[in-house]
């Protein structure tokens, strides 16, 4: 098994990032959400606000999103937003 | 000069105005089929994603809903028009309206009522000229469009679609799009899709099972937060496309213009030699002419 998440942030425009990471925190309708490697497959609706990423090399990334959803399956993390901004 | 001479080189000086006007916009349309092209391409992560996850909700829950569910007793359908905000290019709009028409004409045969609306100023000046009734329109952004005009037009359609259409006028059972498809630089065809009732369609099977996935806070609300994004990004890729679509038509339709303005002067420079040799050929029988009847004027009265 890998150690670390491919994560996608994408908006209908344009791919907003991607990258390797640690760790990603989120929001859903239900709560916090903190995403490790080896989650199990989830899909999630987002509530607007930010979403951080925690990159390999311990860097933290914060994204704005609105409209948005998480999906996860296999490593791989995709957030989905109408707007994605840094 | 010669009256003919100057007409010839007056056309010659239009045409070549002209020339000018429809190079420097086939020169912007090239160069903007690359960036629309660009857009299209950069949509797709995020339609590929969603339909991933639409398709992943549906095949793991049945849940039903409204968007999904057609209609028992179809009344009244929608369809969406994309066409241009400015002409030039060639039969682009045309073509969009002309399938539109044909879509119309079917869904009439099936006993349907249809509402239009509409994307471009062409197709809505065609509409407006004809008197037919626009149930709602949109223009202005044909050559540019962003998610936020993706946005307002598909929520202006989907609250049509959830209207009940036995009740209210303006709701619609069924939803369908009108727009042109870029295939490459050298097609693009007017294409029509029925868009809702939605089925979900995958264009790419992803390799192997679905993951079992969970959803938060359930499948139904995932699925009702989804179907509205996945139609809006439908509509978007069919506004990207047909704006690719314009810029490549404007392009055709402008190089073809270059090239007809380009023989025009070749033919009207021909023409123009001819007549500056007929205006001097005469010009100098004239001289000679004149200086025998002198020559012989004077001879007779010696």
């Amino acid at each position: 098994m890998s150690d670390n998440l491919t994560v996608e942030v994408v908006s209908p425009e344009k791919r907003v990032w991607s990258g390797e990471a640690t760790m990603v925190s989120a929001r859903t309708l239900e709560g916090d959400l903190g995403i490790l490697p080896n989650h199990a497959p989830l899909l999630g609706v987002l509530v607007d606000g930010l979403v951080s990423i925690k990159g390999v090399d311990g860097e933290k990334l914060d994204f704005q999103i609105n409209g948005g959803f998480i999906s996860v399956s296999k490593n791989r993390v995709s957030i989905l937003g109408e707007s994605a901004t840094e | 000069m010669g009256a003919q001479l100057r007409i010839y080189r007056r056309r010659m000086r239009s045409v070549k105005a002209t020339k000018k006007i429809t190079k420097a916009m086939e020169l912007i349309s090239a160069s903007r089929i690359v960036k629309a092209q660009q857009r299209v391409s950069a949509s797709s992560p995020y339609a590929t994603e969603l339909t991933r996850a639409v398709t992943a909700v549906a095949s793991f829950s049945n849940t039903n809903h409204p968007l999904t569910t057609p209609h028992e007793n179809p009344k009244r359908a929608a369809v969406l028009v994309i066409t241009a905000d400015r002409g030039m290019a060639g039969a682009y709009s045309n073509a969009s309206i002309k399938e539109g028409d044909q879509l119309i004409a079917l869904l009439k045969e099936r006993g349907l009522d249809v509402s239009a609306y509409l994307v471009g100023r062409k197709a809505v000046n065609f509409y407006r000229f004809r008197s037919r009734t626009i149930a709602n329109s949109w223009t202005g952004f044909s050559d540019n469009p962003t998610y936020a005009h993706a946005k307002e037009i598909s929520d202006s359609l989907i609250s049509a679609f959830l209207a009940d259409s036995s009740v209210e006028l303006s709701g619609v059972d069924e939803l369908h799009i009108v727009y042109t498809q870029f295939k490459s630089m050298m097609t693009q065809t007017p294409e029509a899709v029925r868009m809702l009732p939605l089925e979900v369609v995958e264009t790419e099977v992803p390799s192997g099972l679905l993951p079992m996935y969970e959803f938060e806070p359930n499948a139904g609300e995932v699925l009702s937060a989804l179907l509205p994004r996945y139609v809006e990004a439908r509509v978007f890729n069919a506004m990207l496309q047909s704006a690719a679509s314009e810029h490549a038509a404007r392009r055709r339709a402008m190089k073809s213009a270059t090239d007809n303005a380009d023989e025009l002067i070749k033919s009207l420079t021909r023409l123009a030699n001819a007549a500056r040799q007929a205006e001097i050929t005469q010009e100098i029988s004239e001289i000679v002419g004149g200086a025998d009847a002198l020559a012989s004027a004077s001879a007779g009265s010696e």
